[in-house]
C-alpha cells in the first residue's frame, strides 16, 4: 500500500525512494477556465512559491537546461545574433528563459548586468485563466499553481491575450498552449521544481509562500546593508500576488529587468471582454430573439391584400400600355436578365 | 430608360397575375452562402464567447476544429458580402423618402400604408441592415485577423490584441441583433422570403412595399415590348 506524497517545502531535498501516490488531485482545483460553477475543494493545500533572487543569479542557464530535461521539450538549435538570450524568446518548447539587460546606473555610474529568469508567474488572479474559453483547459490548484491541461486546450490564443506577462506560447505543431507548470508533476510527488533543484547558487528556491516571503525579507535586508537601498520583493498585488516572486536590487524599477511590468494587472480591456459586458450582450440577444418571436406570434402579420394585387395589375396595365393579357413568358416580354 | 429604382436583372415575369423577378440566381446563391456561413460563425463564435455555449463546438467535431474553422468561414463571409455589397450598394444609398419612412416607423408597424411614402427597391430598414452588416463584417474581419493565432500570432502587439478581441465580441453581438432583425422582418412582411428562394415577388407585394420599383420595372417592360 502506498501513501500520498508530502507537500514539498523545498527543492533541495532528494526524492524519496518508496513509491508514493500523487498529491495534487483534480479535487484540489480551485479555479478552472470557463467553469464558473466549480465545486469548492475539500481541502486547502499550503500555498507554495518559487523565489528567484536576481542578485544571486550568475546567468548559467542551468535552470533552462533542467526545465528542458524535466519537461522533455526539444527547443530547436538557435542562431547566435550576438546576445546572451538563448533561445531569443520563450517558445512552446522553452518554458523559462534567462533575460539579460545591460544597465548603466545613473546614480552610481556603475555598469550593471541584470539577469532575470522569465517564465510564468503563477498569478493568484491569472489573466490566462480568465480569458480562456475552453472548459478546464487552465486550472489553478489550491497551492497556487496555475497549470494548462493540454487535452482541453483548443489553441485559440486567448491566454496570450489575457496574460499580463506575455508568457503563454501556442505550438505550431499541436496547436496547444505551453508555459511553465511550476513542475506541478514534481510538486505532486513531493519534489520542488527542476529549475530550483538545478540552480547552483540557490538564486532559485522553492517552498511555502510564507517561508519564501520570509526568506526574501532576509535577502532584502542583506542587499540594503550592501548599499542597494531600493532592494525589495516583487510579488505584484495587481494580480493578487504571484507564486513566482523575485528579489530585485532595483525593486522601485522592475521594468529595468527586461521589461518586467511595473504594475501588472489584468487589462481592463480583458475584464471588459470577459466581464459583465458578456452577460449584457447575451441578455440583449435573448430579449431581441424573444421579442421577435412574441411579436411574430401575436402581432398582425404584414400581409399583401387582394386590393394590392388588383392595384398592381392596374398599375402594370397603365405602365405597359397594354390590356391585361395572358402571362408573358420570361425572355419574350421582359428585358433579359 | 435608365434605372433609378431597380437593379440589373429586375424584370416583369408575368402580367396576369403580376409577378416580378427581384433577385437573380447569382444573388440568391450568394445570399444563402452568406446566410449559412453566418449561422455557422455564430454557432462556433458563441462557443468561444461563453462557456454556456461551449457544447456547440461538438457540431464542428470539437473545440480544436471549431477554432480552426471559424476564421476560414469568416473569410468566405467577407468575400460573399463584398460581392453583394458591390452589387446592391447603388440602391441602398439613402434618399429623402427614407427620412419620411423612418419618421413614420409607427405607421410601418401599424400597417398604415397610406401614410407611408412610396419606395424604390429598398426601404430604410432594409438599407440599415445592408449598411450595418457591411460595417460589422468589416470590423469582424479586421479584428478577427488581428487575433488569428494560427497565421497572424505576431501581427499586432498584445495590448492591441486585447482591443481587437473586445471589438470582435461587441461586433459579433451587434451582428446577431441585426441578424434577428433581418430574419424577423423577412418573416413578418409576408411574401418576402420567396424573393430569396424563387427569386420573384407578386405584384401586390411590390405595390404595397416598393411601388416606385414596381412602376419602373413595369415601365421598362413597356419599352421592351414596344421595340
Amino acid at each position: 500500500m502506498t501513501t500520498r506524497a508530502p507537500e514539498p517545502t523545498t527543492a533541495a531535498a532528494n526524492p524519496p525512494v518508496q513509491p508514493m501516490d500523487v498529491n495534487l488531485l483534480p479535487s484540489d482545483v480551485v479555479r478552472a477556465s470557463a467553469m464558473p460553477n466549480l465545486a469548492p475543494p475539500e481541502r486547502q493545500l499550503t500555498k507554495v512559491a518559487k523565489l528567484i533572487d536576481v542578485s544571486k543569479c550568475i546567468g548559467c542557464k542551468a535552470c533552462q537546461s533542467a526545465c528542458v530535461e524535466w519537461n522533455d521539450t526539444h527547443p530547436a538549435v538557435g542562431e547566435n545574433v550576438g546576445v546572451y538570450e538563448n533561445p531569443h524568446d520563450l517558445t512552446p518548447d522553452m518554458f523559462t528563459l534567462m533575460r539579460f539587460t545591460e544597465y548603466e546606473n545613473p546614480d552610481t555610474g556603475d555598469f550593471e548586468w541584470l539577469i532575470r529568469k522569465d517564465g510564468c508567474m503563477h498569478c493568484e488572479d491569472p489573466g490566462c485563466l480568465k480569458a480562456c474559453p475552453a472548459p478546464g483547459a487552465i486550472v489553478q490548484y489550491s497551492n497556487g499553481i496555475v497549470d494548462f491541461i493540454h487535452e482541453n486546450c483548443i489553441g485559440c490564443g486567448y491566454c496570450v491575450t489575457g496574460c499580463p506577462f506575455d508568457v503563454p506560447r501556442v505550438s505550431k505543431v499541436d496547436h496547444k498552449s505551453y508555459k511553465c507548470t511550476l513542475c506541478s508533476d514534481r510538486v505532486a510527488v513531493g519534489q520542488g521544481p527542476a529549475c530550483a533543484k538545478a540552480c547552483p547558487t540557490q538564486a532559485i528556491v522553492f517552498g511555502t509562500k510564507d517561508e519564501m516571503l520570509a526568506h526574501a525579507e532576509t535577502r532584502v535586508t542583506d542587499l540594503k546593508s550592501r548599499g542597494y537601498d531600493k532592494a525589495g520583493i516583487y510579488d505584484p498585488q495587481g494580480v493578487g500576488g504571484t507564486h513566482v516572486i523575485y528579489v530585485l536590487h532595483h525593486a522601485d524599477k522592475p521594468s529595468l529587468y527586461a521589461d518586467l511590468p511595473d504594475n501588472p494587472a489584468i487589462s481592463p480591456l480583458v475584464e471588459g471582454w470577459k466581464g459583465p459586458a458578456k452577460t449584457v450582450g447575451l441578455a440583449a440577444v435573448g430579449l431581441a430573439a424573444a421579442g421577435a418571436i412574441l411579436h411574430g406570434l401575436f402581432a398582425r402579420a404584414n400581409k399583401v391584400t387582394v386590393t394590392d394585387e388588383v392595384e398592381a395589375a392596374h398599375l402594370v396595365q397603365t405602365e405597359t400600355g397594354q390590356p391585361a393579357s395572358p402571362a408573358l413568358v420570361p425572355g419574350q416580354g421582359g428585358p433579359a436578365a | 430608360m435608365s434605372r433609378e429604382y431597380s437593379e440589373a436583372g429586375d424584370h416583369l415575369v408575368s402580367r396576369q397575375p403580376v409577378v416580378l423577378s427581384r433577385y437573380r440566381w447569382f444573388t440568391r446563391l450568394n445570399h444563402w452562402i452568406i446566410a449559412i456561413t453566418t449561422i455557422l460563425l455564430m454557432l462556433s463564435g458563441l462557443a468561444f464567447y461563453s462557456p454556456m455555449f461551449y457544447g456547440l463546438t461538438a457540431l464542428f467535431g470539437g473545440g480544436q476544429t471549431a477554432r480552426w474553422l471559424h476564421p476560414f468561414l469568416g473569410l468566405v463571409l467577407a468575400v460573399g458580402y463584398l460581392l453583394i455589397f458591390i452589387q446592391l450598394v447603388p440602391r441602398n444609398l439613402p434618399r429623402r423618402d427614407d427620412v419620411v419612412w423612418v419618421k413614420h416607423i409607427r405607421d410601418v408597424m401599424d400597417q398604415n400604408e397610406e401614410k407611408l411614402p412610396t419606395l424604390g427597391k429598398y426601404n430604410a430598414g432594409q438599407k440599415f441592415v445592408f449598411w450595418a452588416m457591411g460595417l460589422l463584417i468589416l470590423t469582424l474581419l479586421a479584428s478577427g485577423i488581428m487575433v488569428w493565432q494560427e497565421y497572424f500570432p505576431d501581427l499586432v502587439a498584445i495590448p492591441d490584441r486585447r482591443l481587437a478581441m473586445l471589438a470582435h465580441s461587441a461586433a459579433a453581438i451587434l451582428m446577431l441583433l441585426v441578424f434577428i432583425l433581418h430574419v424577423y422582418a423577412a418573416i413578418w412582411t409576408r411574401g418576402t422570403i420567396r424573393a430569396m428562394t424563387r427569386g420573384s415577388v407578386t405584384g401586390g407585394w411590390a405595390f404595397r412595399h416598393h411601388r416606385k420599383w414596381l412602376r419602373e420595372v413595369a415601365g421598362r417592360a413597356r419599352r421592351e415590348t414596344s421595340n
